[in-house]
């Protein structure tokens, strides 16, 4: 069926003559100004958020919202350069001990009142450390937070802890104004859901599954910006729905892959329609097979070894992932540079022969009917692409005689089997690497990571005293190099123990207007603040 | 609607019984939506999985200390008989709960959408019963003839096609081909119009959603009008009205019509559970903000509180449709005795 309104040549023709005079004259792309004014509608998704700010939530669909309304301490730049938000310049002592960031001056809240090194300090003390699903971990090294002054606000640490840096974006470490939640339940304040921030865009109104409004900050600390009049958030559940509100021109903008990947090819035809795969590097997405270590018959490790010499990667990614996918190497993703191992981790290449001679070695050799044992493969319910991903790997396991049954259930369901009742053998699920391994790694290898009824944590059951050495040396790290090169290290662990093994890097896309100026790819562009964008006419 | 029986009794006795029937039947709903309530919450707690888990995955992880301080909140640490007795009061004390997922009151949740529900389910009735007794009496009256045919294989298409298949189609058609009509959503997004402006906008966003679920059931009420009025022509009443010289518009209208409405009353009585639950998948398709769409996404996050809020309200709109089935019966057949 032809979705397109109109003739397509002229659309293309326009492009084309646009093409040719930017190769022409690259100056003159450069110095497009930005337009004042529009309103730029987006897509909410996945879903729509439970609350406004990622103080209580960091569901995806919150953080996206959550980021055009509050800043964070630092902010995240190109290949994961920190720079200064809310706070304009931040010294870490010589022992490594102590942090010292100083805050923006004449900062106000939407509602007025000044921003100070008190909010700060609130929010850590009362919010993330209380509230937060992460943040307990990532700053367990911190043994106060001291405010000198209004615009001060000093770490101190016990010891050395690279990771805190890399947590204190607007995403990841909301800060909360003080005036408005101290002396109050967290979780059930009213400003969560009519949120006031120092960011951008105000909170104008949210209509329960219909839209969330937010209007320009006239009194945003970044003068001039942003250029948006108003930012609106339409809540849209159906994939199709989505991509014909994309076709009409009704939506703009829509972040974590907003479209089913059978429309993508179209949507990249599409001349008012560009598709953006960057921006998603904090975010660390990957597809990944997760084995249940406690019982037989993945506690031994050739069994486990021998699943993934069982499959084919690059088919893998070529089939159920329309080739957008990479092939995985290691838990830490290739787009996270100063971590990631590129070569001498264990790898299983893809043989069939080698993956048999592991399975008789480890004692299933193949019965009369040619199976060699009998497992259960759950797939993670994110939609029907992870069901894709289970027929794909039970075809794999049959061809070398491990007979996997494939079960589907609802995510309540999931999430109970396997980190309540810890009750499978094989799971094809997800795992976001949040721009630091501290954060990422910890959670799915760390033997104190076992968490019962807790999601994403270490649902494998894999305790390994090497791998705990590993990572307890990270944790107190006297230098970032150190630290560093002991989550190489943590790689080379995990990848000789395969409790888990990374199926393919999942590249998400956005979907966004050409209309549509000065969009952040950034590491984390689809959490950015949009001040920088702008519509055209 | 059980109750409501044919009996041959003067017409006189009903204006004074009917305010006392109506009251009498609200009364009824007491103990079955109480009953309702009970059973929905059990079951729900029946399913495996709990709120603090869901939203704890939804926001990537944490620790034991995360989910107990949400467990807490949600008073899901509470023993199950507990749970039930603590919303079984409040309840009766008109109080709804708590949406801790979505931060809010259960009933100002539910509140919010029931007018764009009660808009879009209305209009769709509507819109089946005058498709449908249009179509089943035309096709009733050129009986075997072409128009019958071609209405009974319309009905059969339109009922054997999926509800999301039906409304995609229409919304790529007039939303995206056409540009004639908005692919989704309530009104307008920017919300700035007020007024005409906006009731405009909301009409415009209704056609589609409208027509999709209204076409699904006027498929079911034309087959049903077509064998009623067939049944009914066969009567001795209609040949006498034939012998008496009466036009034959005015027969099929009073004497074939009225009585045909019967059957597909008690239909449209049983059928308003469906019609609820059929919303969802139109309000899906077509992001309409109604209370199908709500509910089907508290039951992937086990919200209880919202769930429970949401069955009783359904329920009560259930009982309430067919109060007034009831009441049609009596307005459409004399012969039919409120008590």
């Amino acid at each position: 069926m032809a979705l397109t309104a109109f003739p397509a040549w002229t659309d293309r023709r326009t492009v084309c003559a646009m093409l040719i005079g930017i190769a022409l004259a690259p100056g003159l792309a450069r110095a497009e100004t930005p337009v004042r004014g529009g309103t730029l509608v987006a897509v909410s998704n996945p879903g729509e958020p439970n609350v406004l700010t990622t103080g209580v939530g960091q569901a995806g669909a919150v953080l996206a919202v959550s980021s055009k309304i509050f800043d964070g301490l630092l902010r995240y730049g190109e290949n994961f350069a920190l720079e200064p938000e809310l706070a304009t310049a931040w010294v870490t002592s010589a022992d490594g001990k102590e942090i010292r960031f100083t805050l923006r001056p004449n900062v106000r809240w939407h509602d007025g009142a000044p921003f100070t090194s008190a909010d700060v300090k609130f929010s850590f003390e009362q919010v993330w450390m209380k509230v937060h699903p992460r943040a307990r971990a990532t700053f367990a090294a911190v043994e106060a937070v001291e405010t000198p002054d209004p615009l001060t606000v000093v770490f101190k640490l016990r010891n050395p802890s690279g990771v805190i840096l890399s947590a204190l974006n607007s995403t990841e470490s909301t800060v909360l104004p003080k005036h408005l939640y101290e002396g109050t339940d967290i979780l059930t304040n009213p400003y969560n859901v009519k949120p006031v921030g120092t960011g951008p865009f105000r909170f104008v109104e949210w209509v329960r599954g219909e839209r969330i409004v937010l209007e320009r900050n006239p009194d945003y600390w970044d003068t001039g910006k942003p250029y948006l009049d108003r930012v609106i958030y339409r809540m849209i559940p159906d994939a199709t729905a989505r991509y014909a509100a994309f076709e009409s021109g009704a939506v703009h903008l829509g972040v974590h892959s907003p479209i089913s990947i059978n429309d993508l090819a179209r949507a990249e035809k599409n001349p008012a329609l560009r598709v953006e795969f960057r921006g998603y590097e904090w975010l660390g997405s990957s597809i990944v097979g997760e084995f249940n270590v406690r019982r037989p018959p993945f506690d031994d490790v050739r069994v486990r070894r021998a699943v993934v010499h069982a499959i084919d990667l690059q088919a893998f990614s070529r089939v159920t992932m329309r080739g957008i996918g990479k092939p995985g190497t290691s838990p830490v993703l290739s787009s996270q540079t100063k971590f990631f191992v590129e070569s001498g981790l264990a790898s299983y290449p893809f043989d069939r022969a080698k993956a048999e001679a592991l399975l008789d070695e480890a004692g299933y050799p193949r019965k009369a009917d040619g199976k060699r044992l009998e497992i259960t493969l759950d797939w993670l319910p994110f939609g029907e692409s992870f069901q894709r991903f289970g027929e794909f790997l039970k075809q794999s396991l049959k061809a070398v005689g491990i007979e996997a049954t494939l079960r589907s259930q609802d995510l309540p369901q999931f999430f109970r089997r396997v980190y309540s009742l810890n009750d499978f053998d094989f799971i094809v699920t997800h795992h976001s690497g949040f721009a630091d391994p501290q954060i990422g790694l910890d959670r799915v290898f760390w033997s104190k990571a076992i968490l019962k009824d807790v999601p994403w944590s270490n649902g494998s059951g894999y305790a390994s005293p090497a791998m705990d050495r590993l990572i307890e040396a990270a944790h107190i790290a006297a230098t970032e190099d150190q630290r560093v090169a002991l989550y190489k290290q943590v790689q080379a662990q995990a990848q000789l123990d395969v409790p888990r093994f990374t199926l393919a890097e999942n590249r998400q896309y956005t979907i966004v207007s050409a209309r549509v100026r000065d969009l952040d790819t950034g590491v984390i562009g689809i959490y950015d603040s949009l001040k920088n964008t702008w519509l055209a006419p | 609607m059980t109750s409501a029986a044919p009996a041959a009794t003067g017409p006189s006795a009903r204006p004074h019984s009917t305010g006392r029937y109506v009251g009498l039947r609200l009364l009824q709903m007491v103990p079955t939506l109480l009953l309702i309530l009970v059973t929905a919450f059990l079951l729900l707690k029946l399913a495996p999985g709990d709120a603090a888990q869901v939203l704890a995955g939804d926001s990537g992880g944490g620790d034991a200390a995360y989910i107990a301080t949400l467990r807490q909140r949600f008073g899901l640490d509470q023993p199950i008989a507990i749970q039930l007795l603590l919303y079984a009061r409040n309840v009766l004390t008109g109080e709804l709960g708590f949406s801790f997922r979505n931060n809010m009151p259960v009933a100002e949740l539910i509140a919010a959408r029931v007018v764009p529900t009660l808009l879009l389910t209305g209009l769709a009735l509507l819109v089946a019963v005058l498709l449908g007794v249009a179509g089943g009496v035309t096709a009733a009256l050129t009986r075997g003839r072409l128009a019958d045919r071609l209405i009974g294989a319309i009905a059969l298409l339109l009922y054997a096609t999926p509800g999301f298949l039906l409304g995609i189609g229409l919304m790529i058609l007039f939303g995206v081909v056409l540009l004639w009509l908005p692919t989704g959503g309530y009104a307008d997004a920017n919300g700035a119009a007020e007024g005409w402006a906006h009731a405009g906008s909301v009409a415009r966003h209704l056609v589609l959603p409208v027509v999709t679920l209204g076409m699904l059931y006027a498929a079911i009420y034309s087959r049903f009008t077509r064998s009623a009025m067939i049944e009914i022509y066969a009567q001795d009443y209609i040949r006498t009205a034939r012998a008496k010289g009466l036009a034959p518009a005015r027969i099929a209208w009073r004497h074939g019509v009225r009585n045909a409405l019967l059957p597909l009353v008690t239909i449209i009585g049983l059928q308003a559970g469906s019609l609820l639950s059929g919303a969802i998948v139109v309000e899906t398709v077509f992001a309409w903000p109604g209370l199908g769409r709500l509910a089907f996404e508290a039951v992937q996050q086990r919200d209880y509180n919202l769930l429970s809020g949401l069955v009783l309200c359904t329920g009560a709109l259930v009982v309430i449709t067919n109060l007034i089935v009831d009441l049609l019966y009596a307005t459409l057949d004399p012969r039919v005795r409120l008590r």
